[in-house]
């Protein structure tokens, strides 16, 4: 009974930084159209910042998340501005700038590891900040994956509520809805298309900062948090928050139950498995509506 | 390509099988380099040019033949051996195939960017918990020079499926569903059914490959053979040669592999970084690759 109430906690909080990380994804996959396959080295490039500040600095990881995220924010609307717009720009249709934004995406990817690999090698790394155990449910936790997890319901919830009470937020969600009829009411499409993109990778590093505090991670494992991320995005359906928010929880208890009672060398399979699942089921996405 | 075309390309390839009777250490060595890429380059694009579908999977497939030698390699006779490996190639390409490719790209691309990895992971879990031994020795009496040989004779064999596939009616089909495959669903095409057969045939190919390259590793476990670089290596190759045409991606294969060959001597700790910076430099300077470069220009327009 025990070890399923800490399955089940520690489920949730892995399901909710998946859920976090996705929901950087979908707002640059879902509004500024931009499929970014280098998304997980941004997690893992917050992470090791994190681990920087931390270890040569003592700064803590959660002052480190409001120096990471402003940074992120403008680094991903720089890497928006300068290097795909001109891809926007060139694309004639919207599966150009699909195919497009994957291969330049995809060279990024391997820039960022390579750069990563130089400044920090490619030895799995951590570093101990709150790991007090702490009873919650009947489950023993430590105390670093329950703040970062109650940050993360802060960091969701605060963009649930810029997008649904705010012009902008408002916007945004417009072109994610329909970007051929968004600028016909006056919305700049190319302003909010970098704000999303922007905004999506301050979400992005929020989640790496947060990892960073109970997992061990490496230069390498980027590709795997995209990966990750792209199935909940497509489980909850593009640009749906509450989407994100329910698939990241399924795919965090789905892979914990797996890691406990199956194997934890079987993770990735059981991701593949629900988003199989998916798939055949429910191609559109949990809560989609029309399938093409 | 026409007949007289293909016949001097075999023509060509057969007088470069003379190559090993010259030299069996670098050139050699380098040799089998391009002629890996351009078999696995070549069958890259014969499904991704014409369905404009991105498969980042090269490595799966790759690492599926590869393990195959390295598991049966020596109860079996060679040629079964490749059989082995190109069937479950087949396999695996079918299963993907048909769970995807019914629908939007992105679950096509989606699925194939983690499957080096997914199968990666499933083999090491096999290894640990039902054979109990990882990594295997490749104990096979396979020469340098045949591993050569065969490598052209399956570039041979794909340049000849190629020219036979333009003219087909599967080809001509491939081609309206990568111009619009609404329209070709609304001229009666089964796209589905058409994509997972070129999708088949390309991932068979690359199984091959990593079949016949095996025997150079004489120790190979999950990492080596699923290593997630070649899908990378493969699609910037495609990608600079051009993907219109079935000779395109050799005109990108041959000059990377030898830059690949001097980046990895002289930078092996930032050639991560350098190879993601050819690839960057590739996508927004040439997205048509050489071949539709030197295609705009035999027509006079402005490049």
């Amino acid at each position: 009974m025990e070890a399923a109430a800490a399955t089940l906690v520690t489920g949730l909080v892995l399901g909710g930084m998946y859920a976090l990380v996705a929901i950087g994804l979908t707002l640059q996959y879902g509004v500024a159209r931009i499929m970014n396959l280098a998304y997980g080295e941004f997690v893992v490039a917050a992470a090791f910042a994190a681990l920087w500040l931390f270890t040569s600095l003592g700064v803590s990881p959660l002052i480190g998340l409001a120096l990471v995220m402003p940074l992120a924010f403008l680094a991903n609307w720089a890497i928006y501005r300068i290097f795909l717009t001109p891809l926007v720009r060139r694309a004639p249709n919207a599966g150009a700038l699909e195919t497009d934004s994957i291969l330049a995406t995809f060279g990024l990817l391997f820039v960022v590891q390579g750069v990563m690999l130089a400044l920090f090698g490619g030895a799995y790394q951590s570093y101990s900040y709150l790991s007090i155990p702490v009873e919650i449910f009947g489950a023993t936790i430590t105390a670093n994956r329950l703040v970062a997890l109650g940050f993360a319901a802060v960091i969701g919830g605060g963009l649930w509520f810029l997008l649904t009470h705010t012009r902008t937020g408002t916007a945004v969600r417009a072109v994610a809805v329909n970007p051929a009829a968004a600028p016909l009411v006056g919305i700049d499409m190319a302003r909010t298309a970098a704000l999303a993109f922007a905004a999506g990778g301050a979400v992005v590093a929020s989640g790496g900062v947060l990892v960073s505090t109970f997992l061990t991670f490496n230069a390498a494992m980027g590709v795997v948090f995209t990966m990750k991320a792209l199935v909940v995005v497509i489980m909850g359906g593009v640009g749906n928050l509450m989407g994100c928010l329910v698939a990241g929880l399924l795919l965090g208890l789905t892979e914990t139950l797996v890691a406990s009672f199956v194997d934890p060398g079987l993770t990735l399979a059981a991701t593949y498995g629900l988003f199989l699942t998916i798939l055949i089921a429910r191609p559109a996405g949990l809560f989609g509506v029309a399938a093409r | 390509m026409s007949n007289t075309a293909l016949a001097i390309v075999l023509a060509g390839l057969a007088a470069m099988a003379a190559l090993p009777f010259l030299d069996t250490g670098f050139w050699l060595a380098l040799a089998i380099s391009i002629a890996q890429y351009a078999v696995l380059a070549t069958a890259w694009a014969m499904f991704s040019g014409p369905t404009r579908y991105v498969s980042l999977a090269t490595a799966a497939f790759f690492g599926i033949g590869a393990y195959t030698v390295a598991v049966l390699g020596e109860v079996l006779p060679w040629p079964v051996v490749l059989l082995v490996a190109g069937v479950i190639g087949a396999v695996l390409s079918l299963l993907v195939g048909f769970a995807t490719l019914r629908l939007s790209g992105v679950y096509f691309v989606v699925f194939t960017f983690g499957l080096a990895e997914l199968i990666r992971q499933l083999v090491t879990w096999f290894e640990v918990n039902v054979t109990r031994s990882m990594g295997r020795y490749v104990f096979v009496e396979i020469t340098q020079a045949q591993i050569y040989w065969q490598l052209l004779a399956l570039f041979g064999a794909l340049l000849a499926l190629g020219t036979w596939l333009a003219r087909s009616r599967l080809g001509f089909a491939l081609h309206v569903i990568g111009e619009d495959e609404t329209v070709a669903r609304h001229v009666g095409i089964d796209t589905a059914r058409a994509k997972v057969a070129l999708f088949a045939l390309s991932s068979v190919f690359m199984a091959l490959v990593g079949a016949v390259m095996a025997p150079r590793w004489t120790y190979l476990d999950p990492a080596i053979a699923f290593n997630p670089s070649i899908s990378f290596t493969v699609l910037i190759m495609a990608l600079l040669g051009g993907t219109r045409s079935l000779l395109g991606p050799l005109l990108g294969v041959v000059p990377l592999a030898l830059l690949f060959e001097v980046l990895t001597a002289r930078f092996p700790n930032h050639f991560s970084i350098l190879v993601g910076i050819v690839f960057l430099l590739v996508v927004y300077a040439v997205p048509q690759g050489v071949s539709g470069l030197l295609a705009r220009l035999r027509r006079g327009a402005p490049a």
